[in-house]
């Protein structure tokens, strides 16, 4: 891989907005197709096992609700740690997502197991709040134990066009990150348009985004096959372009493996294998774990599981 | 590969392979003159074996056909009409059986015969049974008729869908007919005479010829037909041309081509690629419109060639029946023989030839996705239908020239555009001479939509409101 | 007192715009007069100039060509052309920018894509044999093609190409060749560049065949000596273009 360039386009607004909108469009039929495409590929056997615990390993463990207590997010982290209780062999998840509030007692859960935990912060889900209460927001979840912040970008400002405030708060929202990795929430559903992605997508990484992440999961439509090959290929191609690799999190509305597995089947082939790994590519998700672990079984005893057989949470 | 697929055969347990197929004229199956062996071109295994019709045979389908008209063309259009959406019902409830047929005896990977082959033939005659009743309000005269017997002769591409092209207008218009399949795929036709039985379709209105060239010959230039239909190479296009001179006959020919897909430099890039891809690549580059001549604007031609490349190499060649297969296998050993001459002849005049690493199957008919760069209008590359998994790459400069080396060649049957900009698709897509024209997209077919030629590439329009002309007299 | 000499009119081929002789430098007796009998090279310069006036004349706007075909309806009322000629011109000059609307279609394709399909003219039309010289033109001429016709009724021809000649019409767009259907016919049928045929007013049945048999070589649309209807005329020398665009956001 060559070395690390930066592209020097972000010094005015009007060429941070040139540089975004001289990127390639996307033609959305197109690129629909191309989704419908991927997700009809036929993963069996030894290549569903391979592609499940996969899955596994990449889940971001979620719990985004007004009613989350502290009880709820112990249970989410044993869960987290093993996900099947009945089963050793099968791998913990990604991480544990969770409210600010709650990092202080997800990372007692936590520690010492290897998963890492991510807080929302930012204002999440809207991002309407003033930029220091944001940066607050993020320095205080990374303080209480949160490694990985997943922020949300102002929506407002991406669609007025005023992309340089967008730039300058994901800049200073990944300085108040310190040593904590920086996912940035485009929340597509918001953006509507693939072009707006694919922008989106780029603005985030070059501000310093170490993952883009499609939704907060509280917008519809949130985490979409299409939408996600767009932001496969932004990072794709920014690494083509800068040498620095970036990574992906769909987050919301993944609830089946076959839709898990689709997605798989979508950075095996967009943006290749080197993503396919939980440095680099993660799904943001709640109900998805069960129905992983239910298929696990599945194909490890021969025979269909039910869902009194696996954990709640 | 850290993400390798197991293989994911489609069963084949669904259909049943008779070992010997007899000619179905007048509703039955009847021993032919002679017999001639269809295989699997994926493995070369014998699959059947299949009667060839003499002379006397294709005689005794025309009478078939001919006494069928009688009746059929009288009957009421909403009467014919149902019993051709009888027909797409029943392909429709017998899809799988006729995808895995199809995919078997042409070597088509399963995907695609699964969803995009068989649903536009229950869809093709879907839409033509909706015409049976309307055709006096196809704007072609008050009085639109049928116009008798006509003899169809199919290729080996699309060898159920191009059934469904000819069969479905032809029998919405009143005319009967006698359809030769091509020699190499006879099967789906075969099983499609079940499918007419079962539809209790009135015996001789479909009858089915298998053999070779010489069982079409005899058909096309039989003296008891009024309407000749043929897809297929441009050479036999002209020789039935000159065969019905001086007839009555009507003809419409779907010959072949030489498109070119031009990508400007404002092109959706990764859609472009993925058209041409699917363009060239689609059914193992065995499609009349394929894209076969790539034009890009010289500005981003690094971007593209790197882009296709990267594409190219996650295409999965092997097993038809393997529902992850991308490209399955070339259709015969002498299509494979002239793809291989042809590319032979590419790198001897000095293009250079890159395919991505993949290995081929040991038995059976394969060819790897091939491109070929540092082409010019002057290669034999860039102007001769090849007719497999093979893509000429060109630049141009500016839209004039663009235009100019996508019309440059004896045929006019489709042709790509690629760019953002509204006013410069119009512009050029009223400059290209070919009769399907994709704009941001690429090999997309419906039945509303007519197909067809211009120049070369044969005359007359098949699909769409256009598509019934072809099988109507409309003199006064 | 002696009555007036008339003056005689030379009669001359119509190609490209221009009046010229055969270049072969034949004549052959027409209705008393000497007409410019055209040859195989004649033929040639003929289908190079309709070829090069085709571009312009099917780039034209369809309310323009209707305006053209209207003036030399205008043009042939003056100059004394028969009624039922001025009228069929008149017929045809309307059909110019309605007959895209009338056989083009919308298509509803099951898919998110526009979808079109709209008549083109096919190219350069070799008209050879007419039994009505106005009506095949014409109906050649007014959907954007070219032509290059054959005929042996020069006077009558002629009097046309100077119809045309004065009626804004570009060069090449129409050209006459005086002469035999059977001598320059099949240099015609067997050109290359020459993209249709009509043989509709062809009473030789075996001329018919034998140039529908040449025409076969490069594909080209031939239309047959039987009865034929305004529109299927019209019909006989359109291409259908179909454009599919994705409807996305």
């Amino acid at each position: 891989m060559t070395a690390v360039v930066d592209l020097d386009v972000t010094g005015s607004n009007e060429e941070l907005r040139r540089f975004l909108h001289g990127l390639p469009g996307v033609d959305q039929v197109g690129a629909d197709a191309r989704a419908a495409q991927l997700g009809t590929r036929s993963i069996k056997t030894t290549a569903k096992a391979w592609a499940i615990d996969l899955a596994i390993r990449m889940v971001d463990l979620t719990t985004l609700e007004g009613a989350d207590t502290p009880g709820k997010v112990k249970a989410l982290c044993a869960k987290a740690k093993r996900p099947d209780p009945a089963d050793r062999s099968c791998p913990p998840v990604a991480a544990v997502c969770v409210y600010p509030s709650l990092v202080p007692v997800a990372a007692e859960a936590l520690r010492g197991s290897g998963v890492h935990l991510a807080s929302v912060a930012t204002a999440f889900p809207s991002g309407q709040a003033p930029l220091a209460v944001k940066l607050e927001d993020t320095r205080a979840a990374v303080a209480a134990g949160a490694d990985e912040v997943d922020m949300v970008i102002s929506r407002g400002e991406f669609l007025s066009g005023r992309y340089l405030a967008v730039f300058d708060e994901i800049k200073a929202v990944k300085e108040a990150c310190g040593e904590a990795h920086l996912k940035v929430i485009l929340e597509t559903g918001e953006l509507v348009t693939y072009d707006n992605v694919r922008r989106a997508s780029w603005l985030a990484m070059l501000a310093g985004a170490d993952f883009i992440k499609t939704s907060t999961g509280k917008v519809s439509p949130a985490a979409t096959l299409p939408v996600t090959l767009i932001m496969l290929e932004a990072v794709r191609d920014f690494e083509q372009e800068t040498g620095r690799k970036v990574g992906v999190k769909p987050a919301g509305g993944i609830r089946t493996t076959k839709d898990a597995i689709k997605y798989l089947v979508t950075v095996n082939e967009v943006a290749g294998e080197g993503w396919l790994d939980p440095d680099w590519f993660r799904f943001g998700a709640s109900t998805l774990l069960n129905d992983l672990l239910m298929q696990r079984t599945r194909l490890k005893t021969g025979h269909y599981a039910g869902p009194d057989y696996f954990t709640l949470d | 590969m850290k993400f390798e697929y197991a293989p994911a055969p489609e069963s084949t347990a669904i259909v049943s392979i008779k070992p010997s197929y007899g000619l179905f004229i007048g509703g039955e199956f009847v021993e032919g003159a002679s017999a001639f062996k269809t295989i699997n071109p994926a493995s070369e295994e014998v699959l059947a074996e299949v009667s060839e019709a003499s002379k006397e045979d294709v005689d005794r389908a025309v009478e078939a056909a001919r006494a069928a008209f009688a009746k059929w063309s009288k009957l009421p259009g909403s009467e014919r009409a149902k019993y051709l959406f009888r027909i797409a019902r029943i392909i429709q409830e017998r899809s799988r059986e006729l995808a895995v047929l199809e995919s078997l005896d042409n070597g088509k990977p399963i995907k695609e015969s699964r969803d995009v082959d068989v649903p536009l033939v229950a869809a093709h005659f879907f839409y033509y049974a909706g015409w049976a009743d309307k055709l006096e309000y196809a704007g072609f005269g008050p009085n639109p008729r049928p116009l008798g017997v006509a003899a169809q002769v199919i290729p080996w591409n699309f060898p159920l869908l191009m059934l469904a092209w000819k069969i479905a207008p032809a029998l919405a218009c009143g005319n009967t007919v006698v359809l030769k399949p091509a020699e190499t795929t006879p099967l789906t036709a075969l099983l499609f005479a079940e499918i007419c039985q079962q539809a209790d379709l009135p015996a001789g209105v479909v009858n089915i010829v298998t053999g070779a060239g010489a069982t079409g010959a005899a058909l096309v230039e039989h003296p008891g037909v009024n309407k000749v239909a043929f897809t297929g190479s441009t050479e036999v296009g002209r020789r039935i041309a000159r065969a019905v001179a001086g007839t009555k006959k009507k003809v419409t020919l779907e010959l072949g081509g030489k498109a070119a897909n031009l990508i400007f430099d404002d092109a959706p890039l990764d859609q472009a690629v993925e058209g041409v891809v699917n363009g060239i690549f689609f059914n193992q580059g065995h499609v009349c419109c394929a894209g076969s001549r790539l034009l890009v604007q010289e500005s981003v031609y690094d971007a593209v060639l790197e882009k296709l490349k990267r594409r190219m190499a996650t295409l999965r060649v092997g097993d038809p029946l393997d529902k992850n297969t991308d490209i399955g296998a070339i259709n015969s050993a002498e299509q494979l023989q002239r793809i291989r001459t042809l590319s032979d002849i590419g790198e001897e005049e000095g293009a250079q030839r890159w395919s991505p690493p993949c290995e081929l199957p040991e038995h059976g008919f394969w060819f790897a996705p091939t491109i070929f760069t540092g082409v010019t209008q002057a290669h034999r590359i860039a102007r001769e239908e090849i007719f497999g998994p093979v893509l000429s790459v060109l630049t141009f400069r500016t839209p004039a020239e663009a235009v100019e080396k996508a019309n440059n060649t004896p045929y006019g049957l489709s042709a790509g555009i690629w760019t953002e900009k509204g006013s410069r698709i119009l512009s050029i897509a009223d400059k290209l001479r070919a009769g399907v024209v994709w704009a941001n997209t690429f090999n997309k077919f419906d039945p509303t939509s007519p197909f067809g030629g211009y120049k070369e590439s044969g005359y007359g329009r098949e699909g769409g409101r256009h598509g019934l002309e072809a099988y109507l007299d409309v003199s006064h | 007192m002696t009555s007036r000499i008339e003056v005689r009119k030379t009669l001359k081929l119509y190609i490209g715009g221009a009046f010229p002789r055969s270049e072969s430098g034949r004549t052959f007796e027409v209705d008393g007069h000497n007409a410019a009998l055209a040859s195989r090279k004649d033929a040639r310069d003929a289908v190079l100039a309709a070829r090069a006036a085709f571009g312009k004349w099917t780039g034209a706007t369809a309310y323009n060509r209707g305006q053209i075909l209207y003036r030399a309806a205008e043009m042939g009322e003056s100059r004394g052309v028969g009624a039922s000629d001025v009228d069929r011109l008149v017929w045809y000059a309307g059909w110019a920018d309605k007959i895209a609307q009338v056989i083009g279609n919308a298509n509803p394709v099951a898919g998110p894509y526009f979808n079109l399909s709209s008549p083109e003219p096919t190219g350069v039309v070799g008209v050879i044999g007419p039994s009505d010289l106005v009506e095949a033109i014409a109906s050649v001429i007014v959907t954007g093609n070219t032509c290059v016709v054959v005929t042996p009724r020069a006077v009558e021809a002629v009097f046309l190409a100077e119809v045309f000649a004065t009626s804004d019409l570009p060069g090449g767009v129409v050209n006459i060749l005086t002469g035999y259907p059977k001598e320059v016919g099949p240099w015609l049928a067997s050109h290359d560049d020459v993209n249709a045929l009509d043989l509709s007013g062809l009473d030789d049945a075996e001329l018919a065949k034998s140039l529908e048999e040449a025409a076969s070589d490069t594909l080209k649309r031939v239309l047959r000596p039987l009865p034929v209807t305004g529109m299927q005329r019209m019909t006989a020398f359109l291409e259908t273009k179909t454009v599919w665009h994705p409807k996305g956001v």
